[in-house]
Order: structure tokens, then sequence, then C-alpha cells
């Protein structure tokens, strides 16, 4: 029997999941409370138990121990570019898509200000963009500069200018900094390259973050910790995607993951205009793109969530009065481990299905009417979702809900808002087991096994 | 010489609600062919699309065309927005049906070089006349 064991060490809890790789069946899953403080082991011998049963009390023999992590505060980095709408773009999303938190984006040159800003959120990796090849010199070798006199933020990935790298690395070097150079995130004005810098960050993420984050330990007993785990739902997101050589995928799709902190969106395709007559503008989007909404989220970030979404809202969807919407968001917020009852399931249910809306919105392109003398033509921007055949739900209170469709209906093409260009009629899926992560680590080795799991567990809804 | 003097880069676009994209082909691929590195940031293109585009690819001149009579209220302050992102001193080029109807194209030359372009160029023009100017307005004294 070869068998799998997939970890995911989480801010709160540390999860387990034992696969047989060659049935393709989830055997066991069971959590852990994280301790990243003392002893990560710890957590993970405590998860360890609860599978135990299932394998008549020994743990066998895995072949595979694999891990991600989003434990002592994930993976958080800065973006650094020349103008917002281009560099600096391509820098966050090539950060976002590494599985990074975006602690902050600077576009322009770094004043003394911004570096105190930065010495102050202390990431664990700088991306530092700024010009196309050939292109503007003088921003990213000031930023250097500036950087190289800041007290934080050692690990420095410069994916700018490539004309500029040498010299970037050297200031950054003399300055006792470790510099890593990869291919510039925006190489010619309309061509986003975002992968060499995502793999050069979860190289980096491997070799240094691990260790500093005390994950080390850890590593004794499993064979890797591979990556933040929100790269591990996008890697296994676009597995489902595009398939294997042996196993074909579904095709594009979007997934909803609603956590405690954040909303994150992955949407995997084009997202080229599906309708004639529409001009695309702006930088272009990466096939695998992630967002992630830190205002939006269940229970550390209810507050901003009630916040940007507005008690009146949450009243209408839940059906109850603003006053018991909003004593429950505090209460929830001051007590991230309380689970809805009763009626307040009816909250939950609205703060999630206004949290998938609002982080869908604001993933979805847009299709913009501009009025010409030649009549009316369409402009979009962003990625057009509206054909896309698969919306997928995944996070805790979606997994966890009776109706998880209530929540994901939030997601859909409204007709109200006709300029978003959201999934219109896709084949709505549950992420039931909450194996997607999981996943991810399993296709890093056995890809179309993982394909498969990953086909198996998601249900229709 | 030609190593030392560097490629020059050009931001080309059609600008304002302008959907005009055979011209913007044309002059993409003969300045392409003069030996420029260009950046076609295509049609419908706004003001700050040209000035963004021209700060990250550290352009040495914008080429604007404007081929359906709204020449002169798209191009206004575009000289003054490239000033605030402080690429002020770039060199800038426009051509096309700038002004709608048969107007005298002294004065309508006159009105887009107050307005801060480098040149402007009559409906007519050959690309070849421009690619001739910039390499002339950049010191090559003869053509690579």
């Amino acid at each position: 029997m070869e068998l799998a064991l997939l970890i995911d060490f989480g801010s709160t809890y540390t999860k387990v999941t034992a696969v047989d790789v060659e049935a393709v069946e989830v055997i066991a899953t069971a959590k852990g409370l994280t301790t990243v403080d003392t002893n990560i082991l710890e957590g993970l011998e405590q998860a360890l138990e609860g599978i135990k049963p299932r394998f008549g009390g020994v743990l066998p023999e895995f072949q595979h121990r694999l891990a991600c992590s989003s434990a002592a505060g994930g993976l958080r980095m800065v973006a650094i570019g020349l103008v917002k709408e281009l560099t600096v773009e391509a820098a966050r999303q090539a950060a976002l898509g590494a599985g990074a938190r975006v602690l902050g984006v600077f576009a322009h040159q770094l004043t003394a200000a911004e570096i105190e800003q930065i010495d102050a959120s202390c990431p664990d990796i700088i991306l530092l963009a700024g010009g196309t090849d050939g292109g503007n010199k003088d921003t990213i070798l000031h930023n250097a500069r500036m950087l190289a006199a800041a007290r934080c933020g050692n690990t420095i990935i410069v994916a700018g200018n490539k004309s500029a790298a040498e010299e970037v690395r050297d200031i950054l070097v003399q300055a006792g900094k470790d510099v890593r150079v990869t291919a510039n995130v925006l190489p010619e004005l309309n061509k986003l390259n975002v992968e060499p810098a995502r793999e050069t960050i979860r190289a980096t993420f491997l070799e240094k973050i691990v260790e500093a984050k005390g994950l080390r330990r850890a590593e004794r007993y499993i064979q890797g910790i591979l990556m933040p785990t929100p790269a591990a739902v996008l890697n296994a997101a676009k597995l489902l995607a595009t398939g294997t050589g042996e196993e074909t995928g579904w095709g594009d799709l979007v997934i909803v993951d609603i956590g405690g902190a954040t909303t994150d969106v992955h949407s995997l395709a084009e997202g080229h205009p599906t309708r004639s007559g529409v001009t695309y503008k702006g930088l272009p989007e990466p096939f695998a793109k992630r967002t992630v909404e830190g205002d939006l989220g269940m229970r550390v970030s209810a507050l901003s969530l009630l916040d940007t979404v507005g008690a009146r809202k949450l009243a209408v969807l839940s059906g109850l009065p603003e006053e018991e919407v909003v004593s429950y968001v505090h209460a929830v917020h001051g007590n991230v481990e309380l689970l809805p009852a009763g009626e307040n399931q009816k909250i939950d249910t609205a703060m999630a299905r206004a949290a998938t809306d609002l982080a869908m919105e604001r993933h979805a392109g847009t299709l913009e009417t501009a009025w010409t003398p030649m009549g009316a033509m369409y402009i979009q921007h962003g990625k057009d979702l509206t054909k896309v055949p698969y919306l997928v739900g995944t996070g805790g209170v979606i997994v966890n809900h009776p109706n998880p469709g209530e929540i994901l209906q939030g997601a859909l093409y409204k007709q109200e808002q006709p300029t978003v260009l959201r999934p219109q009629k896709p084949r709505m899926m549950l992420d039931k087991d909450y194996i997607l992560a999981a996943v991810g680590l399993l296709a890093e080795v056995k890809p179309t096994a993982a394909l498969k799991l990953a086909k198996k567990y998601m249900v229709e809804i | 010489m030609v190593e030392e003097k560097k490629q020059l880069t050009l931001v080309l676009g059609v600008i304002g609600a302008d959907v005009h994209a055979v011209g913007n082909r044309i002059l993409e691929y003969a300045l392409t062919e003069a030996g420029f590195k260009v950046v076609n940031i295509g049609v419908m293109a706004s003001q700050e699309e040209f000035i963004a585009a021209a700060v990250e690819t550290n352009a040495d001149a914008i080429l604007v065309s404007s081929l359906y009579g709204h020449g002169e209220i798209d191009c206004r302050g575009l000289r003054e927005k490239a000033v605030e992102a402080g690429i002020g001193s770039i060199r800038m080029y426009v051509g096309g049906n700038l002004v709608v109807g048969k107007k005298d194209w002294g004065e309508v030359e006159k009105k887009f070089i107050g307005m801060g372009f480098d040149r402007a160029y009559p409906p007519g023009t050959m690309p070849q006349d421009a690619i001739d100017d910039l390499l002339r307005d950049f010191g090559f004294t003869q053509r690579r």
C-alpha cells in the first residue's frame, strides 16, 4: 500500500490527511493545535494520535510525508515596483501567487517614511521590481539604496529591469542582505512573467523561512515543508483545471476559500473577452490568479467585514435585526473559536455570503462602456469569468455548512451588476472533506493520483 | 557607433476613444523595421497609459495618433502630466486627423506645438517622414 501523510500547519490547527495513493482514497483526517511557539511537533503528534485508530492504533509507514504551512503569520511579503498599475501590480501578483500575505505595496521611489513602514512590518521577503527590461533603472537603483539602509527585511528577491539587476544586487549585497536575482516580472509592457519570481519565492521560503519560523524541527519527521498553504491550494486548483498527461482536468474554474482572517479567490482561466467587439485594456493577468481580501473574514476579520459590508446588508441577508448582527459579529471577533448555534447560523451564513460576493466582485474583471463617435465600445479590464464552467467552495464555513450553495451563490453573475464579469452558470462544487491543500501537496509527487483524489472528493452542490 | 547610441524606445498609441487600429499596426511595423524599440499600447489609450508606459520603459519619445477628429481635446494636458510624472523633457510627436474638417494645417500645427508637442503631422504623412525626423531629432546623422 502506498500511503501519503499530508500536513497543513495552520495558524490555529495542524491538520493531517492520510491518503491511500493507489486506491485514491482519504483514509483519515484529524487536527491538533498548532504549537509553533514551543515545539511544532507537539501539535503534529496530537493530530497524528487522531488518525491512529483508523490504522489499528499503530501509525503505518508513510512513503510520502509532505507539509505546507501558514503558521507563524504565513509568508509575509512586501512588493515594490515603479508604476502602480504596471510593475507594482506584477510584483503583487507574483507574491500572491506564491502564497504570500502581502503586507504592503510601494510604487515609485521609496521614501524614508516608507522604509520605516517596511521596518515596522518586518516582512520575511521583499520582492523588488521596477522597470521593464531595458527600461527605467533609476527607481529600482534608488529603491535598492533605500532598502540597503533598512533594518528589517534582509531577504530580497530582485525581479526588475534586467539591465539594472546586477547593480541592484551589488548594492544590497554590500549592505549585508541576502539577495536573489530572478527574471523580471514585467519584461515588456504587455508581458507578465510572474512564474520565475514565484519559483524563487518558494525556494527561498523552503530554505530560509521554514527555519526562521521554527518549523525546521518538523522536517526531521516529514520530508519537507514544501510551500505556504495558499500556494498548495493554488497548486491544487491548477492541477484540477489543467489536468496531467494521463488524466484530463476540469478546465477553467474559480475557487472561493473563506477563512477566519481572509477570503481568497483563485481563478484558473485566461479570462479573454467572451463577447466580440470587446477591447482588453491594462496589465494582462496570470492564468493562475489569486486575490486575498484581508478585510473579509469570518472571525479575526469579522469586524472589518461588518464595516465593509454594513450591518444593514447583513441584517437583510440573515433576516435578523441589525443589533443582533452587530453583537454576534463582536462576539465571534472576540472569541475566534466560537461556533454558530441556532439563529446565529443565519448570521454566519450572511457574513460568508457577503464575503463571497465582495471577494468575487473584486477578483473578477469589469466591462466599461465607452461612447465613441463610432457608437458604444466595450473595454474589458481583468478577467472575463462569465463562461467559467466550475465554481468550487472551500474553507471552514462553507465546508461545514448545511446549505453551502446559499453561500456560493454570492459569487455568481448579477443582473443588476452587469459590468462585473462573474461566473454566470457554473457547476457549483464543494470541497466537502477540506482536502484541497492536501491535493496541492500530493501533486508535487503524484500528480495524477492527486488529481483523481480531487475529482473524487469534490461533490456537486 | 550604433552600439553606443542605444536603441530608441518609443511609446506608440491611439489616444482617446479612438479605435482606428490599422494605422497603428502599420506604424508599429514601420517603426520596428526602422530599428526602434516600439512599445505599442494600442487603441483607446488614455493619457495616463501613455505616461505610465513611458515611465516604466524609460522611453525616449511618445508618439500619439488620433484619427477621429477629437485630437485636440484628447491631447490637451499630456505634456503637463508628463512633467508631473518626472518625464517632462520626453519628446512627443502627434499625427493623424487631428481636427474635424478642413482647417489650415499651419494653425493646427501651431496649436499642438503650443500644447507641448515637438512635432505634429498632417493627414497623409508617410511613416518614413516621421522616422527621418526621429533619427534627426535624436542626433543620428545617418540612417541605420
